[in-house]
């Protein structure tokens, strides 16, 4: 018995990366950012928006978070749909309290289905990001590419019309892409996608479609993440993120400008037992006068004015 | 496949030779540093796979880039804050990929040992010519790249074959004799240094790396909050400290930059490495050269221990 004898080639084994989609640096070896009036951190706080339809397709793997029982998992559904309903409305109550702009990512199905939704979230005066078109619509490796460009641009072309914004951001649905999703982004003029989780700062990511940014929204901290994958007390998720937090402010301090970026889910944190831990997390980044806090667009563009 | 590959003896803690690590310490500690490099879209395992998503599995990837991105700067100045060097556990392929890092650690004096080419080709399937290739060009590129004559191996991924350690034995004799290929990190069975039978005969041991102490095992398979991983080294570092007044014990902390060096759990990192450090019979070392000491002044008599033991 052996392994095929490609199995000990490595074709790519060379420096850099083994693909072309980005360049290698180490953080360290970047020139120094500076953020506006010399602030040290650039905070983003996203709230993600999402439907979970009941009828869950699974192509090509069950989706994350999405409906585990058998039809109907109602269980499952009214509880993702308690953060659209109830969740959401103590999270903008907390951000109103501590002053913070959070961007809104939203399954763009949702925000058809739910004007009222969509329409309060527009009077935050904020920034709306496009989280595809609904939970159970993924983009995977091996998805037919038509297919998948006419999902891209239904996703983003809707939630432009319905918002009226010009919707630079993109997060898919579980983070999760095929190898053409990035060009497809780029042949919609997506500036900037929040999936690819390897850095502390945004940067370029080219594709045959044109080069947009990446702006990594953190998958460590997220409450998803902690509270509902590594099954971690809400007390410890608020110690991580200001452990996170902490750090990286010291970091930039001595380093130059850093990103912190918190993503949210109201289904998951908007609950009564967790939302305190939502106030004490924010009531202690924004307690600080050496961040920057604002929208993924205005850190994108100060960044980009720099590079 | 075999009941056991039989390549250690039972041996019980209690009663065995006393070890004495350097100018007394208790216990000799260690820190192994796993620099990895995972392929974005890597060939076909038969018994493995690599990502459990299709080509790009964004999220795996992701945050292992960020370990070399990121994270690498950062565990280095705090390993130095506390003059730790590193013994790295080495995808020896970042050489090509990732000079950089490699240079940083090399000024610094570390240890590379062997850990295969890439973490995402497994030895699983591998026959013994195609496992001693793979391990010859592991021992070469550590050659060729920093001058040093490999004497540590942890499989890639953990991934063996019942020859693994043989081949690794004599991979280094091949190369360098005697000072290369001298110990191995894939056995979990003691908290002291012990012999490991290979093929060719040589004194070869295995080195305690404690997977249970291993950063990606605590936050990535127990899923363990960054705090408690922090009691749990204290913890682990009080107990082989006291034991070590009886018998020297070895504590390692094998690492990853992509896990320990996340914003949200330098700190309690730190704390841990700040507690262990600041106990003085502790001998900070490489596992090279806790090996090397070992081989020299105690593996004679644990052999004889050992053969004694069985007989009674």
């Amino acid at each position: 018995m052996a392994l095929d004898k490609s199995y000990l080639e490595y074709p790519k084994r060379a420096y850099g990366h083994d693909h072309d989609f980005y360049d290698w640096s180490m953080l360290t070896d970047r020139p120094k950012v500076n953020w506006p009036d010399d602030k040290k951190l650039a905070v983003w706080i996203n709230t993600t928006l999402e439907f979970y339809p009941l009828n869950q397709r699974n192509i090509p793997f069950k989706t994350p978070n999405g409906m585990t029982m058998p039809y109907p998992d109602l269980r499952h559904f009214s509880l993702r749909e308690y953060g659209n309903r109830v969740g959401i409305f103590r999270l903008l109550e907390a951000y109103k309290k501590f002053d913070v702009t959070s961007t809104f990512a939203i399954n763009t199905h949702l925000a058809e289905k739910n004007p009222y939704l969509l329409n309060r979230l527009l009077k935050e005066d904020s920034e709306i990001l496009c989280h595809g078109w609904n939970m159970d619509h993924l983009h995977y490796g091996g998805q037919d590419i038509e297919e998948e460009r006419e999902l891209v641009n239904k996703s983003v072309s809707r939630l432009r019309e319905l918002s009226g914004q010009a919707v630079r951001g993109w997060l898919s649905p579980a983070k999760n892409q095929s190898e053409n999703t990035m060009a497809l982004l780029a042949e919609n003029n997506i500036d900037y996608c929040c999936d690819w989780i390897n850095d502390d700062m945004p940067y370029l990511f080219k594709t045959a479609r044109g080069n947009l940014h990446v702006m990594p929204l953190s998958t460590e901290i997220e409450d998803q993440f902690v509270l509902n994958n590594n099954l971690h007390s809400e007390d410890s998720w608020a110690e991580q993120v200001i452990d996170a937090f902490d750090y990286l402010l010291k970091e930039a301090g001595e380093q130059g400008g850093r990103l912190f970026a918190l993503n949210l889910h109201p289904w998951l944190v908007g609950q009564p037992h967790r939302i305190s831990s939502v106030e004490k997390v924010l009531a202690h980044i924004m307690s600080s006068d050496e961040i920057w806090q604002v929208t993924a667009s205005d850190i994108l563009d100060s960044f980009c004015g720099q590079s | 496949m075999k009941e056991d590959l039989n390549f250690f003896d039972y041996w019980a803690y209690e009663n065995r030779p006393k070890i004495e690590w350097p100018n007394g310490a208790k216990v000799a500690f260690w820190v192994a540093p796993n620099i990895e490099f995972y392929e974005l879209d890597p060939p076909q395992n038969p018994q493995r796979k690599p990502w459990p998503q299709p080509h790009p599995a964004l999220a795996g990837y992701g945050i292992r880039d960020y370990g070399n991105r990121v994270g690498h700067m950062r565990q280095m100045a705090l390993l130095e804050k506390y003059g730790i060097r590193g013994s790295i556990s080495l995808s020896v392929a970042l050489c090509e990929h990732h000079p950089e890092i490699i240079e940083l650690c090399k000024e610094r004096d570390w240890e590379f040992f062997s850990h295969g080419i890439y973490n995402t080709r497994y030895s699983y399937g591998m026959d013994e010519a195609q496992e001693r290739a793979m391990i010859l060009d592991s021992i070469e590129t550590i050659y060729k790249h920093t001058g040093q004559k490999c004497a540590g191996y942890l499989a890639p991924a953990l991934s063996h074959t019942e020859h693994t350690l043989d081949l690794f034995a004599e991979a280094g004799s091949e190369l360098f004799g005697d000072d290369a290929g001298f110990y191995t990190c894939d056995l979990f069975h003691d908290d002291q240094p012990t012999p490991v039978r290979v093929r060719n005969g040589k004194r070869f041991i295995s080195m305690p790396y404690s997977l249970e102490m291993n950063d990606t095992i605590v936050y990535a398979v127990n899923k363990v909050e960054p705090r408690q991983y922090g009691t749990m080294l204290k913890r682990h570092f009080d107990r082989l400290y006291a034991e070590g007044e009886q018998s020297g014990t070895v504590m390692c902390i094998p690492t990853h930059n992509y896990q320990v060096s996340c914003p949200h759990r330098m700190k309690a990192f730190e704390e841990a490495l700040d507690y262990i450090t600041s106990h003085e019979d502790v001998w900070v070392a490489t596992g090279r050269e806790i090996a090397q000491y070992y081989l020299e002044n105690y593996y004679d008599a644990a052999l004889e221990d050992i053969a004694r033991k069985q007989e009674a």
